[in-house]
């Protein structure tokens, strides 16, 4: 007879997180494989061609970073609210209030500010936009106990259907020729590309300072300690005299602001004005939650697992025009990996021994 | 006028079917102290597996069958990490909603667009769908409604009287004293989560056999999360669960009804939300203690631990 134990692990060592990792995501290479194999797809082919897709050459490479900059910028914000055991799912209703907040500042002031002035104005613009979207939930955790999932996801719905009613309606710009969606912004509010590619640079490095500073915040400093003490033992916070209110506000502000900064980067880099929200974010605010969590919720480690799934969405595109495969496809290949990721936790923070006994 | 009351109460119905279908199923799993954002995607996994195979065998019935098979089947996977993994549960939600959406696209792609043959009819009451007014709203209806309702009754019947369901509620307020009293936590969790998937992929049935008659990628639009949202709403009770369930079925009707005087589409399309928001808030300024969850819900919960 086969017993299985399982004893607590203490001591994990980061090449074991890491290792860990490496296995869970094989694992879940496996059973994707499968599924492929199912829908009758050649799955060799198929995920090489996600990779050499998003990887394999010049160009996958640039639409890869394009994608990695919203996915690194949301995912680090999430680092920090899932801390804090603050569930933030409400990233892309915060992502489209930055957008609001930013477009409404480079079409109404843009025309009259030069770049060096508008650039930054926008990008704070959008980091308001986020903080405000994100605030709500955590006063309304703190304050009146409701639980920030529900209330995040009903944000996000109410914010995509607000952003609508706005490009249907009174921001419905001339220069659409009737289409839904605001005028372009004036020149001055667009940010630079890498010649040759959509990456709008000011974003990317906007993302990976961020990813360096929440580092240090959520390490180093007292805010950073005491999120993660509000997280991990509220009742040892409450006794230590914790603010829960303000700490809970700044987290989120903060978690809500880097997803309006990721907006900017959309709307200013990329389409240029403000369109149907499912132009502005396909999904990113979830994806990112991901991202966090392959990134062990380390805001350094997210630029790295933010490049592997802005990968996977560039390589998934790929796939569904050469293989025929639907859109959900993508969907199949994160909720696997999520799915082992956090089977993988549990062997990473637990000892599993199989014990064989003559009985 | 009456027919414009009459009719807008009737589809208030139709559109709280799902709704109360899956709310039902998920405060069963809430109870027993295990959150399952899973919904929206074991919803879409019973909307287009119940198509699949009442277009092939011409059986609607069997259609409902293979859904709640499969819908319970795909939960196993949450129950699997929350329970015996003690996985984050809203993590793990999210995995089975996307592996849910994607793998339900991946099923249906060879079916979209094409129409139902034979679909789940309208049940009419004899005597009483006769009845003025009522009649029309209440007892011409799909069998899913009906079947809602009494489903609801039952659940609130065996959460609250008999004694698996109070063991149930007992693993979601009190894990260690309910191990101690002999109640398996485990099994417990397992069969909770594995009832409230078979309910969210009947939801899906529903809404792809007999509410649309045909499939397409992302038809559950959001219901899943809404049913979460519900749950907190009918405060974790099958009961109220049913009022919550058809109010939020008129949100979805009066957007249709409003829309002709001029009003957004986005603006009353916001509405379900923004009510849920605000009714949550009212209870909580009303009587905070009402919005008590299951006191374990969403703890993974550790055999032996202390």
């Amino acid at each position: 007879m086969i017993k299985i134990k399982t004893t607590d692990r203490y001591n994990i060592t980061r090449l074991r997180s890491f290792m860990t990792n490496i296995a869970s995501l094989l694992a879940a290479l496996v059973v994707i494989s499968i599924i492929f194999l199912v829908a009758g797809v050649n799955p060799i082919f198929a995920i090489s061609e996600i990779f050499s897709g998003s990887f394999g050459s010049f160009y996958g490479i640039k639409e890869t970073i394009t994608k990695a900059i919203p996915l690194i910028l949301i995912g680090t914000g999430l680092t920090l609210a899932f801390r804090a055991k603050f569930w933030n799912i409400g990233a892309e209703g915060q992502m489209l209030m930055g957008a609001i907040f930013a477009t409404w500042t480079g079409l109404t002031f843009g025309e009259a500010l030069p770049s060096y002035i508008i650039v930054p104005l926008i990008f704070l613009a959008g980091f308001i936009g986020g903080a405000f979207w994100g605030i709500i939930p955590a006063i309304l955790k703190i304050k009146y106990s409701i639980n920030e999932v529900i209330s995040t996801l009903m944000l996000n719905y109410i914010c995509a259907e607000f952003l609508t009613m706005l490009i249907v309606g009174p921001w419905k710009g001339k220069a659409r020729f009737g289409f839904p969606g605001t005028n372009n912004l004036p020149d001055s509010a667009i940010l630079g590309l890498i010649p040759g590619s959509r990456i709008h640079y000011a974003t990317l490095i906007l993302a990976l300072i961020c990813a360096i500073v929440l580092c240090v915040v959520i390490y180093k400093t007292r805010f950073g300690y005491e999120a993660r003490v509000v997280g991990e033992n509220p009742d040892a916070g409450k006794y230590a005299g914790i603010n829960f209110l303000k700490t809970g506000l700044i987290l989120m502000a903060i978690s809500g602001g880097l997803a309006g900064f990721a907006s900017v980067g959309e709307v200013a880099g990329i389409h240029h004005y403000l369109g149907y929200p499912a132009s502005i974010s396909s999904g990113y605010g979830f994806t990112a939650i991901i991202v966090a969590w392959l990134a062990k919720l380390n805001p350094l480690y997210t630029v790295i697992s933010g490049i592997f799934f802005a990968g996977i969405l560039v390589g998934g595109d790929a796939i569904q025009i050469s293989l025929g495969l639907p859109a959900a496809t993508v969907e199949i290949v994160n909720g696997t990996l999520l799915v082992f990721l956090i089977m993988g936790d549990y062997f990473l923070n637990h000892k599993v021994t199989f014990q064989f006994s003559n009985k | 006028m009456e027919d414009i009351i009459v009719l807008t109460l009737h589809r208030a119905m139709v559109a709280g079917t799902p709704l109360l279908l899956a709310t039902t199923g998920e405060v069963i799993c809430e109870r027993s102290g295990i959150l399952n954002l899973g919904i929206e995607g074991v919803m879409a996994i019973g909307a287009v597996v119940a198509f699949i195979v009442t277009m092939t065998t011409g059986q609607p019935w069997l259609g409902v069958l293979a859904a709640i098979a499969a819908g319970m089947a795909i939960s196993i996977i949450h129950a699997f990490a929350s329970v015996t993994l003690q996985a984050n549960q809203v993590v793990s939600g999210l995995a089975l909603t996307m592996l849910g959406l994607g793998l339900s696209g991946m099923l249906g792609k060879p079916y979209v667009g094409k129409p139902l043959a034979i679909k789940m009819e309208d049940l009419s009451i004899p005597w009483l769908s006769d009845i003025p007014w009522l009649g029309k709203i209440l007892f011409i209806q799909s069998p899913f409604f009906y079947l809602a309702i009494v489903l609801a009754f039952v659940s609130w019947f065996f959460l609250e009287r008999t004694r698996l369901g109070i063991q149930i509620r007992s693993t979601g307020e009190n894990p260690k004293a309910a191990e101690t009293q002999g109640v398996n936590v485990f099994r417990l969790r397992y069969l909770s989560v594995i009832i409230g998937g078979g309910f969210s992929a009947l939801a899906g049935a529903h809404l792809s056999i007999s509410y649309s008659k045909s499939w397409i990628e992302g038809m559950t639009a959001g219901r899943g999360w809404i049913a979460i949202a519900l749950t907190i709403f009918a405060l974790w009770n099958p009961g109220r669960a049913i009022w919550a369930a058809f109010l939020f079925g008129g949100f979805f009707v009066v957007q249709y009804l409003l829309q002709p005087l001029g009003i957004s589409p986005s603006f009353l399309a916001m509405l379900p939300y923004v009510a849920t928001l605000f009714i949550l808030l009212l209870i909580s300024l009303k009587d905070p203690r009402k919005l008590n969850a299951p006191a374990m819900l969403a703890e993974p919960y550790k055999r032996g631990e202390r």
